[in-house]
């Protein structure tokens, strides 16, 4: 190709040309050096944190390897049909009076012979939690976000406080905050539901008023015009514009509160996340399965519900992850 | 800002109202969508209220406990006993904070065999001697007589003194309170800040204001012959027996090495695994539907369940914790750029083909460039909420300051520590934050507000 181009008129080159391009070479091997600086720091910074991680490390990582393969193998349930009996309560033909074994004891009767399996409630549970959480995080962090956002308050310190707020409630610990309650108001699920809640309206918070800020202004000028005060502004002005918006970063939230409210009931929150922690800790494994699989099935399910209705609601914007 | 009302014809309102028909006149589905749902929502919230079956929760909480422990996140409490002993006065010290030999200026000795123990001022004390415990507040002496079988509450006790189980309990409000039993009188005198956040009782350097300690520090005199006095000091103050201040600080460590390790393995290897899942830059169908499925199921197996997993093999500390990150995160940062990958404009590709580039430089020049902003945005983004993240799974065992927090919170007596360890995390969260927007800044160009 090179050969056709310069059978053409090309231009003789000059020693300006010869000088913009040492220049062009110069300014590449400075860019590089900078690349390869960056990359060998970061690289020296993970060695150092590597060693430190196993070091401090209760088992090292390389003795360690060997004996995770052998949990793995040993980790098994007695036959494959096990961990659908653990799934749905069913009686075991193992059985020997152990906890292991004792598949029906978790059964919740709704009516005569009706029950719903253990691991099923303790889902309902743990979905519930993060549900009502989203829900008492988005009426809250809808009501915040307006004094957050630039166009819409125009008060300097107003939009201080609420966003310092908004901050704070977002990098609270939500264990301390779940531990807390727990020692007030014993393990269960309400301790979870505050602590989500409280993470959830920091996080969507600042999700909403950067939505409010990026929102057209025309609709709220037009209403300024027409002499509306502050709340119609907001209520005509802005909130049809953002409520898409808003109810796709609500589902998204309701999906990572799913987890949260796992991880959380695995230190005190109670549902499925407990009911995990304690069945692998006590190395049983047909329910430990049970749960991974319902879990799994779960999230997918919450995953592909919420990403229907986002993409219906907001189209193609609806992938992008938040926090 | 109100204005007169528009004035509008008839006529005129008509024909708007024709002209804009679907404003004025939107079918009933439509109207009632918005108050159905605000009745389906009131529904289920009535329905959680009997599920979680909080009034009995509400019932059952012991409310007294969360004044005491959001008080020691900011006070603490010193707890000497007055023991009835032989017909005299034994003063102890149960949880020394105060030192070997506390003699703190609340209480006098105002007889052989009595004491006189003060809440703030002298209006507001207990004097106790063997045969009388006098309880004053706000000037007015009560008597509280102790019989073999408990204390005995004064006929005209105020509101702040209450009998229970034979304790008579004096409530001086936040400055503490004193306990009168049959064997002994349990003060819990509360002083505002953290005790001994320095040194510890057992310190040479217990009790010491700032500047005897900088005399101390710059002092040839060697408390300790080992060594000079500020390495003393330092090491004093780093293995402080009750704030640890050492193992905390290496435990936020470990939680931020999670959080930064887990993070870049798992971009490290998400990013080039992308590129086989994407269907436009990989043509084959079964192999992107395998990468987005191994995705996916990364994902979708909770972090919790890794975190889990990996405590079991390889027992707590961090490994765990940067393997459940890793797994989860690849699923995610894989998911998202096969999703940016899947959307990357194809003209640029063309372009770099065209001139004949071969299939590794059409990548690297027609593809990184347009989704590498906002893979390094998203990197940068879970690095922020993974050192958040890393909190909650090293409680799960996983290492880290979340395990020592859970610990502290166990105790139940610990909260200043928690205290302690939440300002740690905070300044860590905002120091991240900030620093993954200064790099996403300078990588990308651009700033989040």
């Amino acid at each position: 190709m090179s050969t056709t181009l310069s059978a053409g008129g090309q231009p003789p080159i000059t020693s300006q040309i010869t000088q913009l391009h040492d220049h062009y070479r110069a300014l590449l091997r400075t860019r590089r050096a900078y690349t390869l600086l960056a990359v060998g720091g970061v690289l020296a910074f993970l060695a150092v944190a590597l060693w430190y991680a196993d070091k401090s490390n209760a088992g090292q990582f390389f003795d360690r390897l060997p004996y995770f393969f052998d949990f793995f193998i040993h980790f098994q349930p007695d036959e494959p049909m096990e961990i659908v009996r653990a799934l749905f309560d069913l009686p075991s033909p193992f059985a020997d009076g152990s906890f292991k074994y004792d598949y029906e004891v978790g059964r919740v009767y709704l009516f005569g012979d009706v029950y719903l399996p253990e691991y099923f409630y303790q889902m309902l549970v743990t979905i519930n939690i993060a549900v009502i959480s989203t829900l008492i995080g988005v009426t809250l962090a809808f009501c915040l976000s307006f004094f957050a956002a630039s166009n819409v308050t125009g008060a300097r310190t107003v939009r201080f406080v609420v966003r310092r707020f908004l901050e704070l409630m977002r990098a609270f610990p939500e264990i301390v905050i779940a531990g807390m309650l727990v020692a007030i108001l014993s393990i269960g699920p309400i301790a979870a539901i505050v602590a989500v809640s409280v993470h959830t309206v920091g996080s969507l918070g600042k999700l909403f008023y950067e939505v409010i800020e990026n929102a057209d202004t025309r609709a709220d000028e037009g209403l300024r015009a027409v002499g509306g005060n502050w709340f119609e502004r907001v209520r005509f002005g802005y909130v049809p514009q953002v409520l898409p918006n808003f109810v796709s970063y609500a589902l998204l939230r309701t999906e990572i509160n799913v987890r949260a409210s796992t991880i959380i009931g695995a230190v005190g929150g109670g549902g499925i996340g407990e009911v995990f922690r304690l069945s692998i800790g006590r190395d049983h494994a047909a329910k430990t399965y049970a749960i991974i699989l319902l879990l799994f099935l779960t999230i997918i399910g919450i995953d592909w519900i919420s990403g229907t209705l986002r993409k219906r609601l907001v189209g193609q914007a609806a992938f992008t992850i938040g926090g | 800002m109100s204005t007169a009302p528009i004035a509008l014809s008839a006529h005129a309102a008509a024909a708007l109202r024709q002209r804009h028909a679907h404003v004025f006149h939107r079918p009933l589905g439509k109207r009632l969508l918005a108050p159905l749902m605000l009745l389906g929502t009131l529904a289920y919230l009535v329905f959680c209220f009997f599920f979680f079956n909080v009034p009995a929760v509400l019932d059952n909480a012991q409310w007294d406990r969360a004044g005491t422990y959001v008080a020691d996140w900011y006070s603490w409490e010193a707890t000497p006993r007055f023991r009835f002993k032989d017909g005299s006065v034994e003063l102890e010290w149960t949880r020394s904070l105060l030192g070997p030999n506390p003699d703190p200026d609340w209480i006098v000795k105002t007889g052989p065999d009595s004491y006189t123990t003060s809440f703030g001022s002298p209006d507001n004390s207990v004097e106790i001697s063997p045969t009388a415990v006098v309880a004053v507040i706000d000037g007015v002496r009560y008597p509280v007589p102790v019989t073999a079988d408990g204390a005995v509450l004064p006929a005209n006790a105020p509101a702040s003194m209450s009998l229970k189980g034979g304790r008579v309990t004096v409530d001086y409000g936040f400055a503490g309170l004193a306990e009168v039993r049959n064997t002994q009188v349990y003060v819990r005198h509360r002083f505002f800040g953290w005790a001994n956040f320095f040194f510890d009782p057992s310190s040479d350097f217990f009790g010491m204001d700032a500047g005897q300690l900088w005399q101390a520090a710059l002092s040839p005199d060697r408390l300790d012959p080992a060594r000079p006095n500020w390495q003393a000091m330092a090491l004093d103050f780093l293995y402080n027996s009750e704030w640890q201040h050492l193992d905390v600080l290496d435990k936020l460590l470990q939680t931020i090495v999670m959080a930064f390790v887990g993070t870049l393995f798992a971009a490290v290897v998400a990013f080039p695994l992308a590129f086989l899942a994407a269907r436009n830059i990989t043509p084959n169908p079964l192999g992107n539907w395998l990468m987005k499925r191994v995705f996916d199921f990364l994902r979708s197996v909770d972090m919790l369940i890794w975190a889990l997993f990996f405590v079991r093999g390889f027992g707590p500390g961090p490994i765990p914790g940067i393997a459940a990150i890793f797994f989860t995160d690849t699923g995610t940062l894989g998911k998202t750029s096969t999703e940016a990958l899947e959307n990357v404009d194809d003209r640029q590709r063309e372009g770099v083909r065209s001139v004949g580039a071969s299939p590794m430089a059409v990548h690297r020049y027609g593809v990184v460039p347009q989704v590498a902003p906002v893979f390094i945005s998203q990197v940068l983004y879970f690095w922020e909420s993974n050192t958040r993240s890393a909190t909650i799974i090293g409680a799960v065992g996983a290492g880290g300051i979340g395990l020592k927090l859970i610990e502290a919170m166990r105790t139940n007596q610990d909260w200043e520590n928690v205290a302690y360890m939440v300002i740690l995390i905070l300044i860590v969260v905002f120091l991240f934050d900030n620093l993954s927007n200064a790099i996403r800044s300078r990588l990308i160009g651009t700033t989040r507000h």
